[in-house]
């Protein structure tokens, strides 16, 4: 594999995170939908390029997958409920932005001393992808800890997602990549369709998880 | 034979999904899912006699038969008490018939799914399947359309996809590690092959895929502290589905977290996985059993008891041994029954009082004396006091830890006995006092509950040799 390859590989990975961290510190619904769409593409863009170079076609599937379902069919929607729900003006979160990008500064730091050592066997271009990957999830978790609005948790959630898939197509002739960004893509329309099937604002009136919490059955 | 077996156990529930969605008559909806469940349960106790060839994808071996059956056998029952429960629901208008039509398929889906998981011997497709299994339940818990029961699904689902993500994490960081002795593709996540030659991987890599493992597939079990979605799921959804999930969808996830154990366990340089399963689980029954005591809605009181079990296998399987491990086998057998007994119960009595509030409920051996004695017994018999088996299991669980590390025996006895007095201080409220309520309940209801218990009675009473023979393989072989 020539340098320039690994190069692109990293750029494409790399700026996964990068957006990753943009995603974390969003205070808008709308821009936080545009973010995502980018996330999803650059994750196309991604698996795409490793289906080329372990010249794999079935991971073409997936990243034909990330690109229109996550970054065109799934904005789509949420944006669209976002209105129908009127909630684009702000985003509670939980933890104000400045610890959360500490944080995840953090966590970054701490998937590439995790990563690095243990893959060592492995081909230096396989170990920075992981560890690429490992970041993406550990962002994606945080983000929803940090999030208290269930449209900013199911983008926290694909985030996460996006994090596995870019691990399982850097895994080498892994079988069943598509599959499992198949049934990925499966959960995650379902939480779309579960925001806006059961109506969550209505019979909250809030999207917001913490009024969730009231009715927890306990507070008899 | 086998082959036959194992195609009827996928098949039976699979087609039945379908064909239970297109079936509008609940009634006879119900007969249909009884007997699906029954001819899945006989395919799976063939399944003990006649093995079929392990392919690449399926493979029946000591281990998952145990959980087959037992699992099969608890679906079977469960479903029985769902025909009475629904019928019910339905005069009461908490479910509508297409609710019901709709509850049905996703009953026998599920029993796909968590078959599938079982006899998977590749570990995406148990991946696969496990993820099938949460959705399914996803959707059963929701099915009231309550502000509770959303909000106990939606917890479900958020907690129950980081699971399934963290695991996969760890799923592919076991491919990674196999790949580079079995070469890559379908053979480095055959489970078999991993398992018989997971002492040539890198055990680093190993190290790190159980953290992931631990935690994902923990979170279905009901580990503390990834438990927080189980009460909820037990309490806000129907009262099958609080069964079907203690009785068998925690055994299956745990059941996934044994068989990566086996890879682990194949490499002696890596971090041995017993301790990190025995903290796990210690805390589990530690933290389950003070929580029972401020329990006041009493689904939310037995599925903490869950929680307490599931922490008790955990430790077992986690500390090893012939000895251990059967006590854990064993154990999760029992609990399995005898905590689906008590949610058929505990069902009848939420029908017939109208409420899940412990404070509205007593005197239940008045008002209801079969049931109430019945739940007496369920009470009994999980609290873990002679002669059921769950006694014999603990028993067991207590003198291998006593010999092997003496402190924590200590922990784990304190653990039992705080969850025992926690049970039998709320079972008292329930079981007795005065009432003046009466209600009768057909007896042939309460069949599937006197079944579970007269087993484990009998299991605690004897344990018929080729029982204890075939558990004690599969011990040697968890090591």
């Amino acid at each position: 594999m020539s340098p320039l390859d690994s190069d692109i590989a990293h750029l494409l990975a790399g700026s996964m995170v990068l957006l990753s961290f943009l995603l974390l510190y969003q205070d808008r619904m709308f821009a936080l939908l545009n973010v995502f769409a980018f996330h999803a593409f650059a994750l196309a863009g991604s698996v795409a390029w490793q289906a080329y170079l372990q010249r794999a076609p079935h991971l073409f599937i997936t990243a034909l997958i990330a690109l229109l379902f996550k970054g065109v069919i799934i904005p789509v929607a949420l944006r669209r409920i976002v209105v129908r729900l009127g909630i684009h003006r702000s985003i509670e979160t939980v933890v104000s932005i400045g610890p959360t990008m500490l944080f995840g500064i953090a966590l970054v730091g701490l998937s590439i001393v995790v990563m690095l050592p243990v893959t060592q066997a492995e081909g230096p271009f396989v170990r920075e992808d992981l560890a690429f990957a490992l970041s993406v999830v550990l962002l994606g978790f945080l983000m929803m800890v940090t999030r208290r609005n269930a449209v900013s948790q199911v983008i926290g959630f694909m985030s996460l997602e996006n994090g596995l898939v870019l691990a399982a197509s850097g895994a080498r002739g892994m079988p069943l990549v598509v599959e499992i960004s198949v049934g990925f893509s499966v959960l995650i329309a379902f939480m779309v369709i579960s925001i806006f099937l059961f109506r969550i604002r209505e019979r909250f009136d809030t999207v917001d998880l913490q009024a969730l919490d009231m009715s927890r059955g306990e507070a008899l | 034979m086998g082959q036959l077996a194992l195609t009827g156990l996928l098949c039976t529930p699979a087609l039945g999904a379908v064909l239970l969605a297109a079936i509008p008559r609940y009634r006879l909806a119900a007969a249909l899912n009884v007997s699906l469940c029954a001819l899945t349960l006989g395919c799976a106790a063939a399944l003990y006699r006649h093995r079929p060839e392990p392919s690449l994808y399926l493979l029946v071996d000591d281990l998952n038969t145990v959980f087959l059956f037992v699992g099969a056998l608890v679906g079977f029952s469960t479903s029985v008490f769902s025909a009475g429960y629904i019928a019910h629901e339905l005069q009461t208008r908490r479910l509508k018939a297409r609710d019901l039509r709709f509850y049905h398929a996703m009953y026998q889906l599920l029993m796909f799914a968590m078959n599938l998981a079982l006899v998977s011997n590749n570990i995406g497709l148990m991946w696969v399947a496990i993820e099938l299994a949460t959705l399914t339940t996803v959707m059963m818990v929701g099915i009231y359309r309550t502000n509770a029961a959303l909000e106990a699904a939606w917890k479900y689902f958020i907690l129950g996809s980081v699971g399934i993500a963290l695991a996969l994490f760890g799923t592919i960081l076991v491919y990674l590690a196999a790949q580079e002795h079995l070469g890559q593709g379908m053979l480095a996540m055959a489970w078999d092959r991993l398992a018989a030659s997971s002492a040539s991987f890198d055990p680093s890599l190993l190290n790190l895929a159980f953290v992931f493992l631990l935690l994902g597939y923990g979170t279905k079990v009901g580990l503390v502290p990834v438990h927080a979605w189980l009460p909820d799921a037990h309490a806000e959804g129907p009262t099958p589905i609080s069964a079907v999930l203690s009785g068998l969808l925690l055994n299956v996830a745990l059941f996934a977290l044994l068989r990566f154990k086996l890879i682990i366990a194949g490499n002696p340089h890596v971090l041995a996985p017993g301790p990190m399963m025995v903290t796990m689980g210690l805390t589990s029954l530690l933290f389950a059993g003070f929580m029972l005591y401020r329990r006041r809605d009493i689904k939310r009181l037995f599925a903490y008891s869950s929680i307490e079990h599931m922490g008790i296998i955990t430790l077992a399987f986690g500390l090893g041994g012939p000895l251990a491990s059967f006590a854990g086998l064993l154990h999760m057998a029992m609990h399995s029954l005898t905590k689906s007994a008590i949610f058929f119960g505990v069902g009848y009595i939420s029908q017939l009082e109208g409420t899940q509030r412990t404070a509205d409920i007593r005197g239940l051996t008045h008002s209801q004396p079969l049931l109430g004695w019945l739940l007496v017994l369920g009470v009994v018999a999980i609290a873990g006091l002679p002669p059921f088996g769950v006694f014999t299991s603990e028993f067991l669980l207590v003198t291998s830890t006593f010999a092997r590390s003496p402190w924590l025996a200590i922990v784990l006895v304190a653990g039992l006995l705080i969850a025992f007095s926690a049970l039998v201080l709320r079972l008292q409220g329930l079981a007795f006092g005065d009432t003046d309520k009466r209600h009768l309940l057909p007896a042939w209801r309460l069949a599937p509950m006197t079944l579970h218990l007269a087993l484990v009675a009998a299991a605690g009473v004897y344990l018929p040799a080729p029982i204890v023979a075939w558990f004690r393989h599969v011990a040697s072989q968890l090591g």
